[in-house]
């Protein structure tokens, strides 16, 4: 009997021996970027628009900009671009030689039809919205105008011209966001919404798909039609989806990943002692921050508590202690780096800690609060380990000012329902940059935008946005702009705590990937030594 | 026994149909919809979104859809992954699941069984303590635990096994997820097995074997191992369903793409059909396993027949 179980262990033993000696599969010039969440799609006008959407469809599609290596918009499909005097007709010229991978011309037809999917109802596209500045989108999307009357049209097959609600000087960056991307009109004619299965889809970047396994890893491999093939150096992408933040890490330490697209902040140190130079964390256009209820039902719409509460938030200890460096503190909306801007700083907040405190108590009191009447708060954020030490390190400041702070925590979805219907006093969110335009951040404040979770309600803010987006002096625009959020700053709308930085892990054999601002990385400009 | 087999499936449809009811109201009262997140939509866009999906009729009516659509086999496409159907995801999910799941039960069976045994023959030996201390820590120690420190001894340490992914179901991928998988299972079975087994050994048909002057093997082999089973079977059915439709912590930490993950992640994102595809999938296979292990209990204890 023993040695009948002998032999039984000896056999499972045996079953898994010969496993462990395997060797590692290598796959030479094959990028294995690992991605944090997965695209819902491949069509651009189904995708959320994160940053694992731009990482696959911006190498399988490319818009008539396109990106650098160091993020800097450069000619894509179009070769050169014009705009009219009065600034609302845009004329893009297409290049002879963008090809779809079966071959086909891409033409300006695909990208009237891209623009017409994106801002169809049925479609349902959630970033509709950025196409808003052309003629006649909103309505389209909304159900009230027809197809038909959308401002973009396909002059020939090589011009294509989009005209526009107001002058936006920033209309080529929004080309290079993936919903401004060309569909294959041919092969939509002929399989409709399923054009994105892998047996029909043609694309027109530099890699096309030949692989999904959902959840698992998408597989994309060199386009030979590209315009640029000659200079793309891999074969092939593949995305694998590691959703946990320490497999990640795992899977890139065992070189399992080239590019890991995230890891957790607070092991920075501990990372940048033991990986080096394959750490990368740079400055990107998003800001974390704290809405504040302006609503007049809570205590926050007194402007006084607004700046009490500003007043008392350490950045720098929640950045330095916190997030052990790993982000810069910021008391302005729109962050360092973002384009033809300045960046602008919060009254009040440079003076000295003790100085700061003392105005802090003074608001507070002015406002009628103080040991009878203990000020309380609620704080919602979305349950996360860095959210709640960044509350728990807020609410220890604000404790000497009498604030009582109650914390309430919920999964992101319940947390964004929540606090868009306006239950809160206090709110954590964070803006990442659609394109890089001051206007993208400095609208989540304006009057009636959905994303404006605070309900921060000025004219006078209202009015200079008003006037930037109808102004197409890039110097002027500048000044208005900056002049609105310093409104906005004086009103304590909000409470800005960090600008949030890129954090990826790069094999440091890989060339041409460079941190930049908006933290895209095209794979076409990729390679690994050997 | 096919009569019984088929009253076991009619009665199967009601539980189904309470399973399917209440999973799909308490879903829809769940706060949170599928399309909030950190960008909130502007109204019209969300408006075009509810719309798409039939969330802007009454919920009595979206049930009445989805029922219909059920009985059509149509679970409905995906909230979030919309390039497939829930269909299509469960028919991709599951056999990932159901391959790391068999293997870590078939391990689980190889070795848990002998070491029960094992211990229950050398009871209060140093065989027996060594065994049964094995499978305590093997309990005691949660595989989210184990899972990372495979993953980090085995694959970042020494480099001999991927650390995560799937692969396509390669063997050196399999190894780490189906042992940490399986660990826990072998010393449940185990310590289940030992207790069964002592117990079988002092019943007083295993002293009339002796008595007829049996052997030891024979003894064990023939007569006390099919009754020391029956625990272990009973424990098995659930198991299996529970194991086989995708371990959540496994599959998470090791990045495969199993029908656990999905539930998960849509369960988080609040993609309704996709939870509910996976919630009928997993309720019938429980029901299914349930009636094998049942059928099963006849081949082990010759006092249970199904007899018409």
């Amino acid at each position: 009997m023993t040695r009948c179980l002998f032999k039984s262990l000896g056999a499972a033993l045996l079953l898994t021996c010969p496993l462990l000696a395997c060797p590692l599969p290598a796959q030479a010039a094959t990028l294995d970027i690992g991605i944090y969440g997965e695209p819902a799609s491949l069509d651009a006008a189904r995708v959320t628009g994160a940053v694992y959407d731009n990482d696959v469809l911006g190498d399988l599609f490319e818009g008539l900009v396109t990106l650098s290596p160091d993020g800097e918009y450069q000619p894509g499909v179009a070769t050169d671009w014009s705009v009219s005097d009065d600034g609302l007709t845009w004329t893009f010229n297409l290049r002879d030689d963008a090809r779809w991978s079966d071959g086909e011309p891409v033409t300006a037809e695909d990208f009237v039809l891209a623009f017409q999917r994106a801002l169809d109802p049925e479609i349902a596209s959630v970033y509709a919205n950025l196409l808003y500045p052309i003629k006649n989108a909103a309505a389209i999307n909304r159900g009230d105008a027809v197809m038909a009357s959308l401002g973009a049209r396909a002059v020939n097959d090589h011009r294509f011209e989009v005209r526009l609600e107001q002058p936006t000087p920033y209309l080529p960056t929004l080309m290079a966001h993936i919903i401004a991307a060309p569909v294959p009109a041919h092969v939509i004619r002929e399989h409709g919404n399923d054009w994105t299965q892998l047996s029909h889809i043609v694309t027109n970047g530099a890699f096309k798909p030949s692989r999904w396994v959902s959840h698992d890893h998408i597989e994309a491999v060199r386009n030979p039609q590209f315009h640029d093939a000659e200079s793309v150096d891999l074969d092939g992408v593949n995305y694998h989806l590691v959703e946990n933040l320490n497999t990640g890490l795992s899977r890139f330490r065992s070189g399992n990943l080239d590019v890991m697209r995230d890891f957790d902040a607070s092991r920075y140190q501990w990372l940048k002692e033991n990986l080096g130079n394959a750490v990368h964390l740079h400055n990107q256009l998003s800001t974390y921050y704290y809405a504040l209820n302006n609503r007049d039902d809570h205590p926050t719409s007194d402007v006084r508590v607004r700046e009490a509460l500003n007043l008392a938030l350490r950045r720098d200890i929640i950045t330095q202690k916190v997030l052990q460096g790993a982000a810069n503190p910021t008391s302005s909306l729109v962050p360092a780096g973002t384009a033809h801007y300045d960046v602008q700083t919060m009254p009040g907040v440079d003076a000295p800690m003790e100085a700061r405190l003392d105005r802090a108590r003074a608001l507070l009191k002015e406002a009628g609060y103080g040991p009878e009447h203990p000020l309380n708060l609620r704080l919602r954020f979305n349950s996360r380990d860095d959210h709640r030490r960044i509350a728990v390190a807020a609410a220890a400041m604000w404790k000497p000012l009498g604030i009582n702070i109650e914390m309430v925590n919920a999964e992101a979805n319940v947390h964004y329902a929540e606090i868009a219907r306006g239950d809160f006093d206090i709110a954590r969110a964070s803006w990442v940059a659609d394109f890089d335009d001051a206007s993208n951040f400095l609208g989540i404040l304006a009057s009636g935008n959905t994303k404006n979770y605070g309900g921060y309600h000025s004219a006078g803010f209202d009015q200079l946005m008003k006037q930037a987006a109808s102004q197409d002096d890039p110097d002027q625009r500048q000044q208005l702009l900056e002049q609105a959020e310093r409104q906005a700053l004086g009103d304590y709308a909000m409470a800005p705590i960090y600008a949030d930085a890129a954090r990826n892990l790069v094999n440091p054999d890989m060339t041409g990937w460079e941190d930049n601002a908006i933290n895209r990385h095209l794979s076409r400009w990729i390679s690994i030594n050997p | 026994m096919l009569s019984y087999i088929a009253k076991r499936l009619a009665m199967a449809i009601p539980t189904l149909l309470i399973v399917i009811t209440a999973s799909f109201f308490l879903m829809r009262v769940a706060p949170g919809g599928p399309f909030d997140g950190e960008r909130q939509l502007p109204p019209e866009i969300e408006a075009n979104l509810m719309a798409a999906y039939h969330l802007d009729e009454p919920l009595p009516m979206q049930y009445l859809r989805y029922m219909g659509n059920l009985f059509q086999g149509d679970f409905g496409p995906s909230f979030k992954y919309k390039d497939f159907s829930v269909t299509d995801l469960i028919a991709q999910g599951f056999p990932v699941s159901l391959e790391l799941g068999g293997l870590a039960i078939a391990l689980a069976l190889l070795l848990g069984i002998p070491m029960g045994v094992m211990a229950a023959l050398k009871r209060n030996s140093t065989v027996d303590y060594l065994l049964m201390g094995t499978a305590l820590g093997g309990i005691a120690v949660p595989n989210f635990v184990i899972a990372p420190l495979m993953a980090l001894f085995f694959g970042v340490i020494l480099g001999w096994l991927p650390v995560g992914g799937w692969n396509g179901g390669a063997l050196p991928n399999l190894v780490l997820p189906v042992v940490a998988l399986a660990i826990q299972q072998i010393a449940y079975i185990a310590r289940m097995m030992r207790a069964s087994m002592i117990e079988v050994l002092g019943s007083h048909f295993i002293r009339t074997a002796r008595a007829k002057g049996l052997n030891e093997r024979q003894v064990i082999w023939r007569h006390a191992l099919r009754p020391a089973m029956l625990p272990v079977l009973s424990y098995l059915g659930p198991a299996i369903a529970g194991i086989i439709t995708g371990s959540v912590v496994i599959e998470q930490i090791f990045g495969l793409p199993g029908i656990g993950r999905y539930f998960v992640q849509g369960a988080l994102n609040r993609d309704y059909t996709l939870v509910m595809g996976t919630v009928v999938f997993y309720g019938v296979l429980i029901v299914l396993m349930n009636l094998i292990v049942d059928l099963l209990y006849s081949l082990f204890d010759p006092q249970i027949r199904y007899d018409d």
